[in-house]
């Protein structure tokens, strides 16, 4: 009997799984594995490792997947606050690791400001489903403040790139709640007479560095430059067509740094061309609006926020990552999503998108057969 | 308004995402867009720019030396050869951890060390030297540990070479002179690139050279011997570490060179002169190549190769016999008599003297309305003294005579034409100029007039006068080929490769010395012949048993000046300041096939020192006898018959 009851359960979960956006996420994870393989030097350990963190992500994937936003919003406010109080202890116990101190010591060391990059959107989208849509500048105010408080907090550990991403993904559920676009408009003039005056002011020298030596990467060949520098010769090397798998000089020649991590991009450029990317690129955008179009069929508004803000975060770290490494953007040390080697990137993401998925309206009969 | 909004209505609410979610689906795409555009400008506009960049990045010319052309001597003696020398090596990433901790440390090397110095002995210098440069050095880079292995370290090394990986022994080639001390101030010797040879040598052509030619016929047809490098173009990874073999272009050999150095006579040189202080040019005439030059002391151009320690080259430099220096081509000596023949013909040319002329030596020479007396070597005076006698008997107060009335302009520009004062441009490094003297150069250097004094010393080539020995025998050679000028070289040949047949060089006539009547060579060419074969020649005890003809001249230069009227006594005076003994002179006279300027410093006199030097040169080379070993009985003994002492300051 329950040998017969397994396989019915397990098929009942399954239907809470969007197959399209499975499939190509999967199609893009089969890449990543092939380009690491080239990576990783054919060194076939580092591809089983990374299948692994994949096939624990479909796991998580799965198990997110059923669970539905009227429940998750109950959470809301608690990750929300533990978060925060998480954050206000980190600051005052936390422990220093390479001059920042981020973690808190139970036994093992916990990073809170991971769980915050769910906490914060959930929490905005929480606040926002109890309210009248448009939101009203009151309700845009507070949630701006829900959004600055781990924000100003993960910034004093520090930790710009991680404080900016997750402000990021609650402002990415204000903008989805109808925020005005005059509002909008404004608060972009504002951040750009801002930028130069948190330029000079608000910034560790090594942040200062690293866009300064974004404008002018030559500058600095032996430092810095020398990553971007590389990836640029990688990928412009690789052409129309690209050097072929296992072909590109740049990596296996060891002259890309980080590259089966935060640079596999430029490996994969190198050795499939700038086809290659229109594949590899099309792909995420696919998933993106893929993730954007469950999130438009979401059972109520906090499910459709959340999985909102979720693709356009997945988002920010595709343009983060390829703008780093083609040479764009600033070299800020995030991977390329579910491509990059890394656990804990891979397991997160893939949970997000059991999130997604699981924001889906239910279908009738199966809340009737509940 | 305010209460519509104020009504939470579901539908409302997906419109309103939906239009935000489009709106956000477009920017994605138009952010994405614009990394496209990135990758389009880096993947396809500029896609052969990084191409180039990366082929800089992944390709490395690894250069290849050629090997350095061998200089023989014209019989085909091997003078400067190249030996394999072994070098123990070591790659720092290749050791492997010795101590199992699973990390490669300096305390792996160390360890690897240890066990290696058992097997073969490190010395202390070997591991200091090496621990240096390891440091400096890539990890993936070989670093020398011990040169020069001997055979058996070799063997030792070869048995237990598995025991030791990352460490290997390289062959490397490296100057040798077989002969050691043997001409080294001709053939000169390579040593290690510098800052300053670095400055004017084509890099390209030098990546894999590490030694260059420094002094001597080395340096001097450096381009000659070196060759063209050629390379390996292989595929290196970031860390320099070689990959695979791309394309290579093999090296092109140096030149051999066959030198005019015929190495008896070279041998024979330094015998005679071996415990002076001296120098022997010996140049065929008929053609300039120079087949002996000797500079005795000499020293061993072997010790240069691999880096001179600082003692053993302080102890050279600081030696007072100076065996760094080349007397045959930097030594400016007065000439002293030894050019009384050139004097004549400037004065026959000048008109000054003619063939019947005589003069008549009371035992010294006046300048009209002076007093000072500028005394010939015979006190006595020889009485009337025809041009031929004044040679063959060195009669000074005859050249006084002749050479104030000449006049300095004349005289020394007369006197340039035999090359006096200029290098010959023999192809040898280092070479001094001498000095003609004028009196533009006087004042220049001086700040002095010319005194009229001063044109009666160099008449017998004394006062402000000097001259290299290369510049004599140049002079004398010109004198045997009656005036034909051939600039003295010491390459005689090249060859481009092993199989191929010998270019002989072509000799270089600077000019031909112009005479008033071509008669007056060979009644100078006589003077000369009398110095030698004539009963009152001054060096007629060479010429004793000479089976041919010999034209010289001995000479006697001043070191340092004594008093008006005192008495020059050799046997008193430190050996130091005793004065140069000099001879000049070719065979046969009527068909000269070598002409030979001799230099002994401190030999005292011309005639009992020098000329027996010259003679035995001549042997050597013209009758084959290199080793005979005939008792130098005249050496050491001064005779005052070639003494010309002068006075300092003679025009008050």
């Amino acid at each position: 009997m329950i040998s017969g009851l397994l396989p019915a359960s397990l098929l009942k979960m399954l239907q809470r799984v969007d197959l399209v956006l499975l499939a190509a996420l999967s199609l893009l994870v089969f890449m990543g594995l092939v380009t690491l393989y080239s990576a990783a030097d054919t060194e076939i350990s580092t591809v089983y490792r990374q299948g692994i963190h994949f096939v624990i992500g479909l796991v998580l994937m799965l198990l997110f997947s059923q669970v539905e936003g009227k429940t998750l919003r109950q959470f809301a406010i608690w990750l929300y606050g533990i978060g925060i109080v998480l954050l206000i202890l980190v600051l005052m116990v936390g422990v220093v690791k390479k001059g920042a101190q981020r973690w808190l010591y139970v036994g093992i060391d916990i990073q809170p400001a991971e769980m915050m990059k769910l906490a914060v959107p959930m929490m905005v989208a929480y606040y926002f489903s109890e309210k009248p849509l448009p939101p009203r500048f009151l309700d845009i105010l507070v949630a701006l403040i829900l959004v600055a408080i781990p924000m100003v907090l993960i910034m004093k550990q520090p930790d710009l790139g991680t404080s900016l991403l997750i402000a990021l993904s609650g402002l990415f559920v204000i903008y989805l709640a109808g925020m005005s676009w005059w509002l909008i408009g404004g608060s972009i003039a504002v951040i750009a007479v801002a930028a130069p005056l948190m330029f000079n002011y608000g910034m560790h020298e090594y942040q200062r560095q690293r866009i300064l030596t974004l404008l002018d990467p030559e500058s600095d060949l032996l430092g810095t430059g020398y990553h971007i520098y590389q990836s640029k010769i990688a990928i412009g090397s690789g052409g129309i067509y690209g050097k072929g798998w296992l072909h590109g000089d740049q990596s296996h020649l060891d002259f890309l740094p980080e590259r089966h991590t935060d640079f596999i991009f430029a490996v994969f450029g190198e050795e499939f061309g700038f086809l290659g990317n229109l594949l590899l690129l099309g792909l995420y955008i696919f998933i993106i609006w893929r993730g954007l179009y469950i999130a438009s069929k979401g059972a109520d508004t906090f499910s459709r926020l959340l999985a909102g803000s979720l693709s356009l975060t997945f988002f920010i770290y595709l343009i983060v990552n390829t703008g780093m490494v083609s040479g764009v953007l600033p070299v800020v040390g995030a991977p390329l999503p579910l491509v990059s080697y890394g656990g804990t990137a891979v397991v997160t993401l893939m949970s997000a998108f059991g999130i997604i998925m699981g924001m889906k309206k239910r279908k009738r009969i199966y809340q009737t057969d509940e | 308004m305010g209460e519509r909004l104020s009504i939470k209505t579901e539908r409302d609410e997906q419109q309103l995402f939906n239009s935000r979610a489009i709106v956000a689906g477009l920017i994605v795409l138009f952010a994405l867009g614009g990394i496209m555009t990135r990758l389009y400008f880096l993947q396809i506009k500029e896609h052969a720019a990084y191409t180039e960049l990366s082929k800089q990045n992944y390709q490395k010319h690894i250069p290849r030396a050629p090997t350095r052309g061998q200089i023989y001597d014209r019989n085909g003696v091997r003078l400067a050869d190249n030996h394999a020398q072994y070098v123990l090596e070591v790659v720092w990433d290749s050791v492997p951890d010795q101590n199992g901790d699973g990390k490669k440390r300096w305390n792996d090397m160390q360890l690897m060390l240890d066990r290696l110095t058992k097997i073969v002995p490190l010395s202390e210098k070997d591991l200091r030297v090496f621990g240096q440069q390891v440091n400096r050095r890539s990890r993936y880079q070989p670093t020398p540990l011990k040169e020069n292995m001997t055979e058996q370290e070799m063997a030792m090394f070869a048995v237990n070479k598995s025991r030791f990986p990352g460490v290997n022994l390289e062959r490397r080639m490296q100057r040798y002179y077989p002969l050691g001390t043997v001409a080294s101030h001709v053939i000169g010797y390579v040593g290690r690139i510098d800052d300053r040879d670095l400055e004017r040598l084509d890099k390209s052509n030098y990546a894999g050279t590490s030694h260059i030619g420094k002094i001597g016929v080395e340096a001097a047809h450096e381009g000659r011997l070196h060759g063209q490098a050629g390379y390996d173009l292989a595929e290196v990874d970031a860390h320099g570490r070689h990959q695979d073999m791309i394309e290579r272009k093999e090296a092109v050999g140096g030149q051999d060179l066959i030198l005019g150095l015929d190495i008896n006579l070279q041998l024979k040189a330094e015998a005679l002169l071996k415990g002076e202080r001296g120098a022997v040019v010996a140049i065929d005439p008929r053609n300039g190549e120079v087949l002996a030059m000797a500079s005795v002391p000499t020293f061993d151009p072997n010790l240069f190769v691999d880096g001179i320690s600082s003692k053993v080259y302080s102890e050279l430099r600081d030696d007072p016999d100076r065996p760094l220096y080349n007397r045959a081509l930097q030594g400016a000596y007065p000439p002293g008599s030894t050019v009384k023949p050139m004097n004549t013909l400037a004065g026959l040319y000048e008109k000054v003297i003619w063939p019947g002329k005589t003069v008549y030596d009371p035992g010294f020479f006046q300048i009209p309305g002076h007093k000072h007396r500028y005394r010939c070597w015979k006190k006595s005076g020889h009485g009337g003294v025809s041009m031929d006698y004044a040679i063959a008997q060195s009669c000074d107060t005859f050249f006084y005579d002749m050479a104030y009335r000449m006049g300095v302009d004349k005289f020394s520009g007369y006197m340039s034409l035999f090359g006096f004062g200029k290098k010959t441009g023999v192809d040898l490094t280092s070479e001094s100029d001498g000095l003609m003297p004028t009196p533009e150069w006087k004042q220049r250097r001086y700040k002095q007039v010319w005194y009229p004094g001063d044109t009666v010393n160099i008449g017998i080539g004394q006062g402000y006068w000097l001259a290299t020995p290369i510049q004599l025998a140049h002079a004398t050679a010109s004198v045997a080929m009656r005036g034909k000028r051939i600039r003295p070289h010491v390459l005689r040949a090249v060859r481009t490769a092993k199989n191929k047949p010998e270019q002989i060089l072509e000799p270089e006539v600077i000019a031909q010395i112009p005479a008033r009547d071509q008669r007056h060579w060979e009644m100078v060419v006589q003077g000369m012949v009398h110095v030698v074969h004539a009963s009152y020649g001054t060096a007629k005890r060479i010429g004793v048993g000479a089976p041919y003809t010999i034209a010289g001249k001995t000479g006697t230069a001043q070191v340092f000046g004594i008093a008006q009227n005192a008495r020059y006594d050799a046997s008193r005076l430190a050996k130091r300041l005793h004065d140069h003994a000099l001879f000049v002179g070719f065979a046969p006279a009527d068909n000269p096939q070598i002409a030979v300027s001799v230099i002994v410093e401190n030999g005292g006199g011309g005639s009992s020192t020098a000329a027996p030097i010259a003679r035995r040169v001549m042997d050597a080379y013209l009758l084959k006898k290199y080793d005979d070993e005939e008792p130098s009985e005249e050496k050491g003994e001064v005779e005052p018959a070639d003494i010309v002492p002068r006075v300092e300051g003679a025009e008050e």
